[in-house]
């Protein structure tokens, strides 16, 4: 001991930092100890979630040395989450894709070789002209998500395939949006979710994971309502984070929350709760609303929910008591039972009668931000077939990613056979990922662009290893909080030698295909120079602080001259939806039945946990070391019957017999006693994720089954029935 | 004489750990140690239930058993009561880590001294708060000079009932809890 004690003396001058350099495979050969490093600051934007925080990284030589939150910054206010905090762990990871590789096993089974780029390219562009000569430009299809998607869609535009999904939209906020967006004419979401909680009087809250998912500000602005007082409402089967914030927790029955807020708007009415100025002036179909749901009693919903008649009421009576401060959340991740537009439209409506839109401590008005859009220089060629990503329903407003899947095992409407995916690991992202492997078989070309070896990659033909977001430039930003600014990402370090960023890729595959014409720009630091310019704001500055806010962007709140626009048919709030009423769909939410249960099985519900990305953190060495695991939350009453004790060895199995690896339970009253939790992203497959690999349970396997909403197309996730086996 | 103090607000603490990975980065402690963490405590049966969110570090005791066990004198408490440890002097030999009834303590094994939280001492002297405050995403951890009586955590302390961990055992804790408003169940 006490020679390594002089050890450390001897070093110690230069290791204030340096276990991260000792154990890199990116130290260049010049970084060898520097004695007197030069300290540097560097001002950007997050991206180990898509909360995209401010940072202000420190730089010490060529490395990276600490992370801390940019305080101009309205989505940091001076501090980093975890994940934030831990973005060396993936800058550093020992793991990261280093190299292009090429498949040269069978897919799945994991053998690569190492390319160059040019190899790499010209493999896609053999494949892809063949895919064009023979099914048409279309038949390829992207999946994306993060700040590199928009590239690879400028590449899919100038390739001319109109077949762009996004996960983001089908598997978690999408139905969300369009009932808000029926309702309102606008969803609430954005990246900044426009929940006023800091002032708010009164929050309800439906199964979110505040707290557990971790949206720096969001979480802010939730605690910063609690310290003033904010009285907290939780409907959720579990007692989640922000439950254990709450003074009221419903634990109410899974898949029946539409029969509460239908419970509620009815209550609302008759006891005239409801904003009756307001709902004049700004809405339409309120007598429409109000026979529809006239029959719905507190004693209806108790019956449908499992929650006392007496709370159901005295819960709204809070909200109608304080509003219109008040506000009723969605939550994220609200793909759950497959008629979720009509559960977000009924809390749209609530939210509408109680006044929240519009209001202090309701649902701001996004600011105001007049910036002149850059003028494309070039023109895309007009697909010839329309986009097969929407699929047939009335109101999808965004690809859906199972309909890409769908397509390309049916090969209709047309086929598809090639997938670029970038950003997402689709086989923890899709429900169902058997049917994934079997789309994946009928393609002729899969192309990821990522940073790790994640089980999507390795079913990958070509491999392409992205720069993170600590070594690149990406498009300037526009912050839409209540105040708006730009925010800018610039290389904090020099990337790896053989890493690119996105949107180099993007341009070297247009000019590989020979669509060199639709590149825009040389180098993205040009175009966003450009854009700067335009904007009046000196990129210089911007590259020193990190972001600049917009002028007098700042109109949360109604007054007489700050009024609502909503983009509707009818220009108002939408009660009674006409839209709908056109599509023969209900025009005011109704309560349908889901399945429950049988006897010794549970719902399967999943969540998050506020250090994880989903799949996409998992193998992060500072993130590993607080979270590398997932317990299966079970009610500790039923475990007691079925002699399982905390910490036990247990596998799950579905109705379909799907089975998972084994994993950990948690035995707990947190929960109720007719489902199971788990955290979400775990039980990499990926070999090459050293850390993460085997380690919890993947929920996804579990979701062989899933509810599709017929608004919109989105995925309901909660429809899984799991049983555990004992393991030993 | 600065007296440093940390108060912690539990009920604006959501568990998220953002304060230790702070702290893991900011002071470069080992894989798999810690210096801070947050405890999940949850009591009660369902639905009445409540669960605590319960950040925990080196309380930089008044009446330290670390400093009372050391037999170099390598643990010390400095006059702004900072308990540190002096690196040079230490033997690893383990004796504070048993005495320390808090687990605040372990051994940097590459390296073989004892180590713990320094209040960020080297931050401090540049005038920035601690590491895991300044990022707390709660704002539930303040820290200050409890000799001045207008300093945040002395108002904190004025105004709210507080608790220190294992008051019994005399050890005089420098961190200390308040709930500022107490959820009724
Ligand atoms: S919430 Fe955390 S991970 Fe997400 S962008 Fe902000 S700091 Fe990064
Ligand atoms: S004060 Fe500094 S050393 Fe102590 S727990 Fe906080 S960050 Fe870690
Ligand atoms: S950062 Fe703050 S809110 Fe988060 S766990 Fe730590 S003390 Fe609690």
């Amino acid at each position: 001991m006490a020679i390594s004690r002089r050890n450390f003396l001897k070093c110690a001058a230069l290791t204030a930092g340096g276990a991260v350099l000792a154990e890199s495979p990116f130290v260049r050969a010049g970084a060898k100890a520097v004695i007197k490093k030069d300290i540097r600051y560097v001002p950007s934007f997050c991206e180990m979630c898509f909360w995209r925080c401010g940072l202000i990284a420190k730089v010490e030589g060529d490395r990276l040395v600490k992370l801390d939150g940019n305080p101009l910054h309205p989505q940091s206010r001076g501090r980093l989450c975890a994940k934030g905090q831990s973005g060396m762990g993936l800058l550093y990871d020992k793991d990261r894709l280093k190299t292009p590789l090429i498949r040269t096993g069978k897919r799945g089974d994991g053998k690569y070789r190492k390319a160059s780029w040019n190899e790499a390219y010209s493999y896609i562009a053999e494949k892809l002209t063949k895919i064009r000569k023979k099914y048409g430009p279309e038949s390829v299809a992207l999946f994306a998500h993060g700040s590199g998607g928009a590239y690879m869609g400028n590449f899919m535009e100038a390739w001319g395939s109109p077949n762009h999904s996004h996960p983001s939209y089908a598997q978690c906020l999408g139905a969300r949006e369009v009932a808000f967006t029926l309702t309102f004419g606008q969803g609430p979401a954005s990246t900044a979710e426009r929940y006023d909680m800091a002032n708010s009087r009164v929050m309800a809250l439906f199964g979110s994971h505040l707290g557990e998912n971790m949206h720096n500000s969001h979480i802010q602005d939730f605690v910063d309502g609690l310290g003033n007082g904010t009285k907290l409402i939780v409907i959720d089967p579990r007692y989640s984070t922000a439950a254990a914030k709450s003074s009221m927790w419903l634990p109410i029955k899974p898949g029946t929350d539409i029969a509460l807020i239908l419970a509620w708007i009815n209550i609302v009415i008759k006891e005239h709760w409801y904003d009756h100025d307001y709902i004049a002036k700004y809405a339409i179909g309120f007598d429409k609303l109000k026979e529809e749901v006239k029959h719905y009693t507190p004693e209806w919903a108790a019956k449908k929910t499992d929650l006392p008649a007496k709370q159901i009421v005295e819960a709204i009576r809070e909200l109608g008591r304080y509003k219109p401060n008040v506000l009723v959340h969605p939550g994220r991740h609200y793909s759950w039972y497959g008629d979720d537009t009509q559960r977000g439209r009924g809390l749209a409506i609530l939210n509408a009668l109680l006044g929240t839109w519009g209001r202090k401590g309701g649902i701001w008005l996004p600011p105001k931000v007049n910036l002149a859009k850059l003028k494309k220089k070039i023109k895309y060629p007009k697909p010839k077939r329309d986009s097969l990503a929407y699929g047939d329903y009335p109101f999808s407003s965004a690809g859906i990613t199972t309909e890409v899947r769908q397509a390309t095992i049916s090969g209709e409407p047309y086929p598809i056979k090639a997938w670029f995916v970038i950003g997402t690991n689709l086989m923890k992202t899709m429900p169902a990922p058997e049917i994934t492997r079997k789309a994946i078989d009928n393609l002729d070309l899969v192309v990821n662009i990522d940073l790790m070896p994640t089980d999507m990659v390795m079913m990958s033909d070509v491999i392409l290893p992205a720069a993170s977001y600590l070594e690149r430039h990406d498009d300037l930003a526009v912050v839409t909080q209540k105040n708006a600014g730009i925010a800018i990402r610039q290389p904090v370090v020099n990337p790896w030698k053989d890493v690119k960023p996105a949107w180099l890729i993007a341009n070297e595959l247009c000019h590989k295909m020979g669509l060199g014409k639709y590149v825009e720009y040389k180098t993205l630091e040009e175009h966003m120079r450009e854009k700067a310019k335009l904007w009046n704001i000196s990129y210089d500055k911007l590259s020193k602080v990190g972001y600049i806010a917009i002028p007098d962007s700042y109109h949360p709140y109604i007054t007489e001259k700050n009024q609502p626009k909503f983009d509707t048919d009818s220009k108002k709030i939408e009660l009674y939806s006409s839209a709908l009423d056109d599509e023969d769909m209900d025009a005011v939410p109704r309560y349908t039945h889901h399945r429950e249960p049988p006897a010794g099985s549970f719902r399967l519900i999943y969540g998050r946990s506020p250090v994880q990305t989903f799949s996409r953190s998992i193998n992060n060495k500072w993130l590993w070391e607080l979270k590398n695991d997932n317990e299966v939350w079970l009610n500790a009453d039923i475990a007691r019957q079925m002699g399982i004790k905390n910490g036990d060895k247990i596998s799950l199995i579905n109705e379909k017999g799907a089975k998972s690896n084994v994993g950990r339970v948690k035995v707990t009253e947190r929960i109720r006693k007719d489902c199971v939790y788990l955290i979400h992203g775990f039980g990499s497959t990926s070999k090459r994720m050293t850390m993460a690999y085997g380690r919890g349970i993947d929920d996804t396997q579990m979701m062989t089954h899933y509810a599709t909403d017929p608004i919109c197309g989105t995925n309901g996730l909660r429809v899984n029935f799991v049983k555990l086996l004992k393991e030993s | 004489m600065k007296h440093y103090a940390m108060v912690i607000d539990q009920s604006r603490c959501v568990g998220c750990m953002a304060c230790i990975a702070a702290c893991v980065q900011e002071n470069q402690v080992p894989f798999e140690n810690f210096r801070t963490r947050v405890l999940e405590i949850t009591k009660g049966k369902f639905p009445k239930l409540r669960t605590e969110f319960r950040p925990e570090l080196c309380n930089h005791c008044d009446n330290a058993p670390c400093v009372m066990a050391c037999p170099t004198g390598a643990s010390y408490k400095r006059k702004d009561g900072i308990v540190m440890i002096d690196r040079d002097k230490c033997v690893g030999c383990k004796a504070c880590i048993a005495a320390c009834p808090y687990d605040a303590r372990y051994i940097n094994e590459e390296h073989g001294f004892a180590d713990k939280c320094t209040f960020c001492l080297h931050r401090l002297k540049k005038d920035l708060e601690p590491a895991c405050v300044a990022t707390c995403i709660g704002k539930s951890r303040v820290f200050g000079d409890l000799s001045d009586q207008d300093s945040e955590v002395s108002r904190l302390l004025a105004e709210n009932e507080s608790r220190v961990r294992l008051k019994a055992a005399g050890t005089k804790p420098r961190v200390f809890y308040i709930n500022r408003y107490p959820t009724k169940k």
